[in-house]
């Protein structure tokens, strides 16, 4: 397993540069924003939370379709099915990579964009700490919808029309969470609630993008 | 005699052949008499005025379009269970239909909204719950056009309505939270019983709900049969190609 994760995490760093994309798409995205609905800055920290978490999650979209797309041209999926560890914990592995490539720099970058989008100074905490608990249920979703779509040629498309209905409720709680600590108020509730699909979708997922990916390779 | 005698396409095919003209009479019946009934022998609402009428085709398009999702997700746990291929046909066949329930629904509620809220759309958990279920019914039918084998076409789409079954859950739950509603609780509640419409708008919104029930049923029988003439046909055709 960590020889996977580092296989997998040593490729994302070298070849394809598709570690920096989704960063410099949340970075594009969000500079878009204020051009798109003027600089007041009243108006900026209201919808701050909201278009962050949005940007958050395209910018995870975004790189899904790499993610078992290269492995199943070149057959790696196919070694990966047939190998001793089981496809469930090899497709976490993959879900985690994921999030560790595109997650985490998206979390870590969020508060310099809210800087520049007029953050009010007591959402930042909750803005990381909603984004650290919901991408990792972005990734592991995410997984989930490339697996379905892995064996359809151009299949992007039509995954992210599978994959954004299933972010609705991370995507609730979590822009929820962060919005009422923008707004001093107290944000505990949405956020047990996102930590709950985290956690749910991290145990539960895995089976189903394994069963979907068998049926595929089959 | 069981149940899973009709798995079998031909036995299938039969039984559909032979109750398929009684089923579409007695739509068409319920459907006219209780739209036509509704329309134009009940009175107006004191407050809504004659708006109210269009909760004819507003609930009962409502009801079945989750009691298709629903559908789909019993066919679907067949089909994963038991690999009854009619049963994964049925789903395919019911889909379009459960699509176009939600259409009906999400458009005829904007048009009598607009008089009553004042407004088309609103974020409302219900309507935003019917949004998404209907982009779920969208994903669903991509899906099973874009993947060309058919068995694995219905594996996937399958375990895709089972997963999104969870979500569309936890969505209407999420949206429940996240904003509150414009739209009214349901006035005919089935467990308790206890419902809020006077009888004169009751009777005819029970047969038109029978109607579309007995709809669905009529057209998702005529589209299941065709799914299976024409996975036959495409069969048929390939085996002539290998005589050759």
């Amino acid at each position: 397993m960590i020889a996977l994760l580092r296989r997998d995490l040593m490729l994302a760093f070298r070849a394809g540069g598709g570690f920096g994309l989704g960063l410099a798409f949340f970075l594009i995205v969000t500079v878009l924003v204020p051009f798109s609905v003027g600089p007041q800055s009243e108006l900026l920290s209201t919808i701050a939370p909201g278009v962050l978490w949005l940007g958050a999650l395209l910018a995870c979209l975004l790189s899904l379709d790499r993610l078992l797309a290269l492995d199943f041209e070149d057959g790696t999926l196919d070694l990966l099915a047939t190998a001793p560890l089981p496809l469930e914990a090899a497709l976490s592995v993959k879900a985690l990579s994921h999030w560790l490539t595109t997650g985490l720099p998206l979390v870590l970058a969020a508060p310099v964009l809210g800087l520049m989008l007029n953050l009010a100074p007591s959402g930042f905490m909750w803005l990381i700490a909603s984004l650290a608990l919901g991408t990792p249920a972005l990734s592991v979703i995410g997984t989930f919808g490339a697996a379905l779509t892995v064996g359809i040629k151009r299949g992007g498309l039509l995954m992210s029309l599978l994959v954004l209905p299933l972010y609705v409720p991370t995507l609730i709680f979590g822009a929820e969470a962060a919005r009422r600590g923008a707004m001093g108020l107290d944000p505990g509730t949405p956020l047990t609630l996102l930590a709950g699909i985290t956690l749910g979708t991290i145990a539960l997922m895995p089976f189903a993008s394994a069963a979907v990916l068998r049926m595929t390779l089959r | 005699m069981s149940l899973w005698e009709y798995a079998n396409p031909v036995k299938f095919l039969g039984l559909s052949a032979r109750v398929q003209p009684y089923l579409w009479a007695a739509a068409a019946i319920c459907v006219v008499v209780g739209l036509t009934w509704g329309f134009f022998a009940t009175p107006d609402d004191y407050r809504q005025g004659s708006t109210v009428k269009i909760i004819y085709l507003h609930v009962p398009a409502a009801l079945m379009a989750i009691n298709a999702w629903f559908m789909m997700l019993v066919t679907s746990l067949i089909w994963l269970i038991r690999r009854h291929h009619v049963s994964a046909l049925a789903a395919k066949a019911a889909a379009p239909v459960g699509l176009t329930m939600t259409l009906i629904a999400l458009v005829t509620g904007a048009i009598w909204g607009q008089p009553m809220w004042g407004t088309w759309w609103a974020w409302d958990p219900r309507l935003t719950s019917f949004l998404i279920l209907f982009l779920f019914y969208l994903g669903y039918i991509a899906l099973w056009e874009a993947v060309e084998d058919p068995d694995t076409a219905a594996d996937l789409t399958s375990v895709l309505c089972l997963v999104g079954s969870v979500f569309a859950i936890l969505s209407r739950y999420a949206v429940n939270f996240w904003n509150q509603g414009l739209h009214q609780g349901t006035s005919v509640p089935v467990a308790t019983g206890g419902r809020t419409v006077a009888d004169v708008f009751w009777y005819p919104l029970l047969i038109s709900m029978v109607g579309f029930g007995l709809l669905f049923l009529s057209l998702v029988l005529y589209r299941t049969g065709t799914e299976i003439r024409l996975r036959r046909t495409r069969a048929l055709l390939a085996r002539s190609r290998k005589d050759v």
